[in-house]
């Protein structure tokens, strides 16, 4: 059952996903993953995705799921590595992927969310990545133009949410999150918490409620730990 | 004797100053953090979002939530702040991080670094070692001086994908420092008892000596 923005399951919530989307999805490697969601896509069994997300998860978790499943067939991401069936897809051809400068694809997903079509950025100049893209010298320096990315769907992990929809997130499982839920046409947020409208103190919501449309509720989160390093007492 | 990791980061140490915003890259340049001096305030900042790593957690401290840009749990020093992807690269795009210290496969006499693919095997990508270059008021390389097999990793020309052009102020090798200069690539120092001979005879590239090491190795 929905009310307002809220829905009351994550079927519900990515019901209208459809064969081909194209997925702006937040985290970084499985820091703040909206995790729940991706096992509503795998259960559910959308196919043929586009998904733009900085890592694609590990074997068995994260948006891994969706590559051994073989529902994604196109990543946009920054970094791959740590994922043995990405590498056998990539390698076979199964697989589409398109590498791009981490803070080339922050700034066109904030871009992309901000109404700005495209941006220079003197990042990749000289390198393959500049490959067939328009370059200009700005005070005699070489910039290259990058495109905004808008997606059809973005699925986000917040901490905290209130009824509208605005979003606290914690510590560094903020990463990409605060930008991927303003470059979606819709933007699914799942949280750890929903509290009532007025709870959050305005002064530290990090994502106004304007850019939500979609808040679920997610329990019994793993949060899978990637490299647990610790120091001696 | 140290190993040759040890005396990479013992000279990369160097080249961080009280009171500096450092961005350490993935790998052996990670482990400066380890040796800065508890004396010593640096701001290191993660490109996940954090600037201000502290040291790893104590075994109950561990928080899923809280990680570095190698995806390693940390916890975050007094004065740290976090923020999200776009604002994280508009610090190092922006020119405010002081220095970064990154990995390199291999590095030619132009300063150009390659450091994020091998064709032909497995490419895992760039991560932010294209922005850091780009952005960063100032770039140290630091990698092994010659390969498995014995062969120079200072070019004359990189054989790999560039990662950037022209991006490299200083590098940083197990026998020796360069830096890059509008007259070229100067070697300023020569490590672990090795010579200048010593080191010509395994660079590819071309470079000059400092004239002040002229004068220390001649002084010997």
């Amino acid at each position: 059952m929905k009310q307002g923005k809220v829905y009351g399951s994550f079927a519900e919530a990515t019901a209208d996903i459809f064969d081909g989307a194209t997925l702006v999805v937040g985290g970084f490697g499985l820091c703040g993953i909206p995790e729940k969601s991706i096992t509503a896509l795998q259960e559910k069994g959308v196919k043929d995705l586009t998904v733009v997300s900085n890592n694609c998860g590990v074997d068995d978790f994260g948006l891994g799921l969706l590559l051994q499943t073989r529902q994604i067939k196109k990543m946009i991401s920054s970094y791959v590595g740590e994922n043995k069936t990405f590498e056998q897809q990539y390698l076979s051809g199964e697989i589409e992927v398109d590498l791009v400068p981490q803070g080339t694809l922050a700034e066109r997903i904030r871009a992309g969310g901000a109404g700005i079509p495209g941006f220079y950025t003197p990042t990749g100049v000289g390198t393959p990545i500049a490959e067939g893209k328009e370059q200009k010298e700005f005070d005699g320096k070489t910039y290259l133009l990058e495109e905004g990315i808008v997606g059809d769907f973005a699925i986000v992990k917040a901490w905290k949410a209130d009824r509208l929809g605005n979003l606290v997130f914690r510590k560094t499982s903020r990463n990409f999150n605060p930008i991927v839920a303003t470059a979606g046409k819709v933007t699914i947020v799942e949280v750890e918490e929903l509290v009532e409208v007025g709870e959050l103190d305005p002064n530290e919501i990090h994502t106004p409620a304007v850019y939500v449309q979609r808040i679920v509720v997610g329990t019994d989160y793993e949060k899978r730990i990637e490299r647990r390093t610790v120091r001696e007492a | 004797m140290k190993t040759t990791r040890e005396i990479i980061i013992e000279r990369a140490l160097q080249e961080i100053e009280d009171g500096m915003y450092v961005n350490l890259g993935i790998g052996i340049p990670t482990l400066i953090a380890n040796a800065i001096p508890d004396d010593m305030h640096v701001m290191l900042q993660s490109e996940n979002g954090l600037l201000g790593i502290g040291p790893y957690p104590l075994d109950h401290e561990v928080d899923a939530d809280e990680i570095n840009a190698g995806k390693e749990t940390v916890t975050a020093q007094s004065g740290a702040s976090y923020f999200d992807s776009a604002e994280s690269f508009a610090m190092i795009r922006g020119g405010h991080i002081d220095l970064a210290i990154l990995g390199g496969m291999e590095v030619d006499q132009n300063g150009d670094l390659a450091n994020w693919m091998i064709p032909g095997k497995m490419v895992k990508g760039m991560g932010g070692a294209m922005d850091l270059v780009n952005g960063a008021k100032r770039v140290v390389i630091i990698m092994e001086h010659v390969n498995k097999h014995g062969e120079s990793k200072v070019k004359q020309a990189c054989t790999l994908p560039l990662t950037g052009r022209a991006v490299v102020n200083r590098l940083i090798t197990d026998r020796a420092v360069f830096d890059f200069t509008p007259d070229g690539m100067v070697l300023i120092e020569t490590l672990n008892g090795h010579t200048v001979e010593d080191v010509k005879q395994v660079t590819e590239a071309r470079f000059t000596v400092s004239p002040e090491l002229e004068r220390v190795t001649v002084g010997e």
